[in-house]
């Protein structure tokens, strides 16, 4: 890029570490986290689905606790650890959560599983697993319009006892 | 939606210097209201968005009966807090009954108390008549779906409501917040801190352009004060409320010795209830009072067809409320 087109004070300069790599990128300061991770890093995996967080198809993970891309700053993220969908289980394989929503049929069309996913594998982490009313309130913050909500929390409670027994 | 200035602050004195020395200067904390007026719905056109959220007011500390609570403090933190748990369990209650786990993660204590309405027309700038985005423009929602609106605190000029559950409890308790402007600092009750809008909608707290809402003081109730929190809303999670109420009783020998009292999804700011709290004062536990106190906080109502039956359905959620944290008591 030519010195002389150097961006006006509405871009941004920032490292994006993404799933374990770190990506320089400078970004017109209106983006957010979900459009760069999709637009710019090609990570498609997390969804668009309401864009104002109304809806949690964007969740992911940002220094390991569940947030909305679609409400947040690229320009937040400076430095910070972000963890999508595609970078849960190394090299291809699934996540347990991942396994457990395939082997309940956690999903219909699919297009809130990632953030389902995202939101369950938090979700243990913050130990509020313990029940499919605790599930179900603590999840609520995901929608599916296809209404799979059974075999999702079926899924997660079977997550839970596999994490619990570990 | 405009382009503007990404600003990482450094330390909070040189930010209320910024903030304060450019009208076009705005705040960015959690992002949930803010990010969302200014992207999505275009409400808000900063110029220049400073991001705060690297300033050192993330700590919960406690000092005696007080707690001292950093304006960036999250939500999710907050309703973690062993503290909370243990003598504020009605503010646990209201944060875990608001949003979801991913927006409490996100949205800080500052900016819960500080967050702007979720008035439909407000949010709509194609909508002309809003006297809270454009004073003197008039009031969409008067003769429009008013359904989540105000009651309380309102009149033909803005039936907005302030939707925060944290900020229910948090009147009731007299929690004080802590204040920087570009001079010097100062305190404000919460009670004395939100401004009924009358004629003015646009105006909706004591805070001057730049000022920063550092930390909120929240104090401990008592051992064995019976608190609750108690929220109607149209789905049973994730949903605004309709009707909320916030009591905590000190209950001596079947007699009512302290109460507080809030009404949450009614009113234009959080409404705290001192009739109510008089009522119920010195008076023994039993339905005739509840439903006498209730009648007392629900006052000279503002009502449009959208909002009547939020008359009824706030008494009967304080009654529930108060039947609910003195069962078993007598």
């Amino acid at each position: 890029m030519p010195e002389t087109r150097r961006g006006p004070t509405t871009e941004v300069d920032l490292t994006l570490r993404v799933n374990g790599s770190s990506r320089r990128l400078r970004l017109d300061s209106r983006v957010t986290l979900l459009d760069a991770l999709r637009d710019r890093l090609e990570l498609t995996g997390t969804k668009k689905g309401c864009d104002q967080g109304a809806c949690g198809a964007c969740t992911v993970l940002a220094d390991g606790k569940r947030v909305l891309s679609c409400l947040t700053l690229a320009a937040q993220c400076d430095g910070r650890e972000v963890t999508t969908i595609e970078g849960l289980a190394p090299d291809g394989g699934l996540h347990p959560m991942q396994e457990a929503f395939i082997r309940h049929d956690g999903f219909q069309c699919g297009y809130c599983t990632p953030g389902q996913i995202m939101s369950a594998v938090a979700l243990l982490a913050e130990g509020r697993a313990g029940s499919a009313e605790e599930i179900r309130e603590f999840m609520s913050g995901n929608i599916c319009r296809c209404g799979a909500y059974p075999n999702i929390v079926a899924a997660i409670r079977e997550a839970a006892g596999q994490d619990a027994g570990l | 939606m405009q382009a503007f200035e990404y600003i990482r602050a450094d330390d909070v004195a040189s930010a209320v210097a910024l903030v304060s020395g450019d009208l076009r200067a705005q705040y960015l904390a959690g992002g949930t209201t803010q990010v969302d007026l200014m992207l999505k719905d275009g409400v808000l056109e900063p110029k220049r968005l400073l991001d705060i959220t690297r300033l050192p007011l993330h700590g919960i500390t406690r000092d005696g009966d007080v707690l001292h609570v950093g304006a960036l403090v999250t939500m999710e933190e907050l309703a973690t807090d062993a503290a909370i748990a243990e003598r504020l369990p009605f503010v646990r209650d209201a944060l875990l009954a608001s949003a979801s786990t991913q927006l409490r993660n996100m949205a800080t204590i500052g900016g819960n108390i500080l967050q702007r309405t979720r008035c439909r027309y407000f949010r709509d700038p194609a909508v002309p008549a809003c006297n809270k985005r454009m004073p003197g423009s008039g009031c969409a929602a008067i003769s429009g779906a008013a359904r989540m609106h105000a009651i309380l605190g309102a009149s033909e000029h803005c039936i907005a409501v302030h939707a925060s559950d944290l900020c229910v409890p948090l009147v009731a308790l007299d929690a004080v917040v802590h204040i920087q402007g570009p001079e010097a600092g100062r305190s404000a009750p919460l009670t004395e801190f939100y401004v009924v809008p009358g004629d003015r909608p646009d105006v909706e707290n004591v805070l001057r352009h730049g000022e920063l809402l550092t930390a909120i003081d929240i104090p401990l109730l008592p051992p064995g004060t019976r608190s609750g929190y108690l929220k109607i809303r149209d789905r049973a999670s994730y949903e605004f409320a309709l009707t909320s109420a916030a009591v905590a009783l000190d209950i001596d020998d079947g007699v009512i010795a302290h109460a507080r009292v809030a009404l949450g999804g009614v009113g234009t700011i959080p409404w705290r209830a001192l009739e109510a709290e008089e009522v119920l004062r010195g008076a023994p536990v039993g339905a005739e009072v509840f439903r006498a106190a209730a009648d007392a906080a629900v006052h000279d109502p503002f009502t449009v067809p959208g909002t009547a039956f939020k008359v009824a359905l706030a008494k009967r959620t304080l009654v529930r409320a108060l039947e609910t944290v003195t069962r078993g008591s007598a």
